[in-house]
């Protein structure tokens, strides 16, 4: 549903000495309805210039990001967020807002700067706290939050946006083992229940194994490899990608596939 | 929501009618609503009436727009720029439209164009210059506005607005020093109601642009990008705040001088009274800046009778250690 084709962009008014660096070149991929897929590759690799490309935050130097054929770049901004939500990789919120208010704010492509949220949008934030497991926080003030909690709390108010898609930027960074964990399960569970779309930017290898359909991996903003994560995730484009020799391998009980860093390649 | 609105908006419209109404009968000539009001007199014999109507009540409309002009504008800036340390003072629109009315007082530009002081049009015009040096270096740097970047750029420009203020103030002669001087610190005597609505226009249009935005400014609050991805088109709401908040800050300058502290403080004591939602935080603002001001000048002009000191003092001397309590009461 949501389909790259051959984008390339690069930020203007940069370093000037790098003006002609682009972050992204000749990028094409597809995101079909229903899948989870994950976009891997080293810290500048253009992850985050590829959620914000998906999202029409940027609009692309050349090539054109479509959402089921519509270029996004005909749709209005509140059009393209009824489709697509976005979890950025960090929220800090300025003002001492409940949860609550937080997860409404995601009615507001649904509503526009003047309607007040009623009975509906309520009810709508409240299934999506209760969706995230952050039903008890509903009062609660975001600010006194632990990450983990501040982030179902920021996927839930994605969820109230009511789209098909949802793009995250590093779900889990910052988070401890536990809180990744309920993270990766509850987006399991999104897809699954919800039929919703994912697009999941990550520096981990593992969770992308556990959660992903389908695999992205980005090298110095080109495409390395496209495909099934069974197909994609092989030691020899770990090693192109980060220059570490790793071991892949199925785990016996977990059932997807296993990343263990062994040393750097030489 | 809508009942949550309704209460804010009609509670703190109580309270603002309430001291519009209170604060022109005290002074040192007393007068009774009752005979204000009473229609058997006419307005010529109507001594309470003229009393309320010509000499106290400009003063208290006033201090009204200025309190709710210096309030908005604080609301505005801390949520664009996602600090709660803005305002028209920490931003440098304050000091130029401060340096603008310096420089018409000192150069006897006071003459009147159609009932009109010039001085109020050159501190609205120092108001949005400021804004704009302020907003071109900070755009000039990157792409967009980091806010960083705008506060740093606004306390540079502050500094040395005021700095040439201070210059030109030396270089003056001491009668011009006194009556600049007196005006930086803030006086709410306006007179007459010509200066009020000549402040009026400018703040009328500010106002229209502070009603688009109350759920915007909820949404670039928890960030820019992530308002985007909601649906809200960021630069252009930007540029009608930052214009909005600059207009409105003119505005009030040039009716009421650099009334300190204002735009930090009642946007503070109205977010810990009604939340953090911008659609209650906006016009609950608006009210509680206008009757904040008004009591404050009514203490000014009262308290120490007949010498009237600068509501500016008074806005700081109350503000300030209130402001500390409220801060530090919260933490604990």
């Amino acid at each position: 549903m949501l389909r790259v084709d051959s984008v390339t962009f690069g930020y203007r008014g940069g370093d000037p000495a790098q003006k002609d660096h682009l972050v992204l070149q000749d990028v094409s991929l597809h995101v079909p309805r229903g899948s989870i897929v994950g976009l891997l590759g080293p810290n500048g690799s253009g992850k985050t210039t590829l959620i914000r490309l998906l999202a029409g935050t940027l609009r692309p130097a050349s090539g054109r990001v479509t959402i089921d054929g519509v270029p996004l770049g005909s749709l209005s901004r509140r059009e393209l967020a009824r489709r697509m939500a976005v979890v950025p990789q960090e929220t800090q919120s300025t003002f001492d807002f409940s949860a609550i208010e937080i997860v409404l704010m995601g009615r507001y492509p649904h509503l526009g700067p003047f309607a007040l949220e009623g009975a509906h949008d309520l009810a709508i934030a409240r299934d999506a706290l209760a969706a995230t497991g952050t039903a008890a926080f509903e009062a609660r003030r975001f600010i006194t939050l632990s990450g983990g909690e501040k982030q179902r709390i920021v996927i839930a108010s994605a969820l109230a946006q009511a789209s098909d898609v949802m793009l995250l930027d590093e779900p889990t960074a910052s988070l401890d083992l536990g809180f990744q964990f309920e993270i990766a399960a509850l987006l399991a569970r999104l897809n699954r229940e919800r039929g919703t779309t994912l697009v999941v930017s990550t520096h981990d290898l593992n969770l992308a194994a556990t959660l992903c359909s389908e695999l992205v991996l980005l090298k110095a903003g080109r495409v390395l490899a496209h495909g099934p994560t069974d197909d994609v995730l092989t030691t020899s484009n770990i090693r192109s990608l980060y220059g570490i020799d790793a071991d892949v391998a199925r785990h016996p009980r977990a059932g997807h596939l296993t990343v263990v860093p062994l040393a750097r390649a030489e | 929501m809508r009942r949550r609105f309704v209460v804010t908006v009609t509670a703190f419209g109580a309270l603002t009618v309430l001291t519009c109404l209170v604060a022109p009968l005290v002074g040192s000539t007393p007068i009774r609503l009752s005979q204000v009001f009473n229609r058997t007199l006419s307005f010529a014999d109507n001594v309470d009436a003229q009393v309320f109507f010509i000499s106290r009540l400009p003063r208290v409309v006033a201090a009204a727009i200025v309190g709710s002009g210096l309030s908005l504008s604080g609301v505005v800036f801390q949520a664009l720029l996602r600090n709660p340390l803005a305002s028209s003072d920490t931003l440098g629109v304050a000091a130029g439209a401060t340096l603008g009315a310096i420089l018409a007082i000192t150069f006897h530009l006071d003459i009147a164009i159609a009932g009109v002081s010039v001085v109020p049009l050159a501190s609205f015009a120092g108001s949005l210059g400021a804004l704009a040096i302020v907003y071109g270096l900070s755009m000039a740097r990157r792409r967009g506005t980091s806010s960083t970047m705008l506060l740093l750029a606004g306390i540079a420009v502050a500094a040395l607005l005021a700095a040439v203020g201070r210059f030109v103030q030396y270089l003056g002669d001491l009668t011009e020093t006194f009556r600049t001087m007196q005006w930086l610190m803030g006086s709410l005597d306006v007179g007459s109601y010509a200066p009020i609505v000549a402040a009026l226009v400018p703040m009328t249009i500010a106002f229209t642009g502070f009603a688009t935005l109350p759920r915007v400014l909820d949404l670039i609050s928890m960030g820019e990008e992530a308002a985007e991805a909601r649906g809200v088109n960021v630069e252009r709401t930007e540029r009608i705040a930052l214009v909005s908040a600059s207009m409105a800050t003119g505005a009030a300058v040039s009716l009421g001088g650099p009334v300190l502290f204002v735009g930090i403080i009642v946007p503070h004591l109205v977010r810990l009274i009604v939340g953090a939602d911008h659609r209650l935080v906006l016009p609950a603002s608006a009210l509680f800046g206008a009757s904040f001001l008004i009591v404050c000048d009514l203490i000014a002009r009262t308290a120490f009778a007949p010498v009237e000191l600068p509501v500016g003092i008074i806005t700081a001397m109350i503000g300030g250690p209130f402001f500390l309590w409220l801060l530090f009461r919260r933490v604990h």
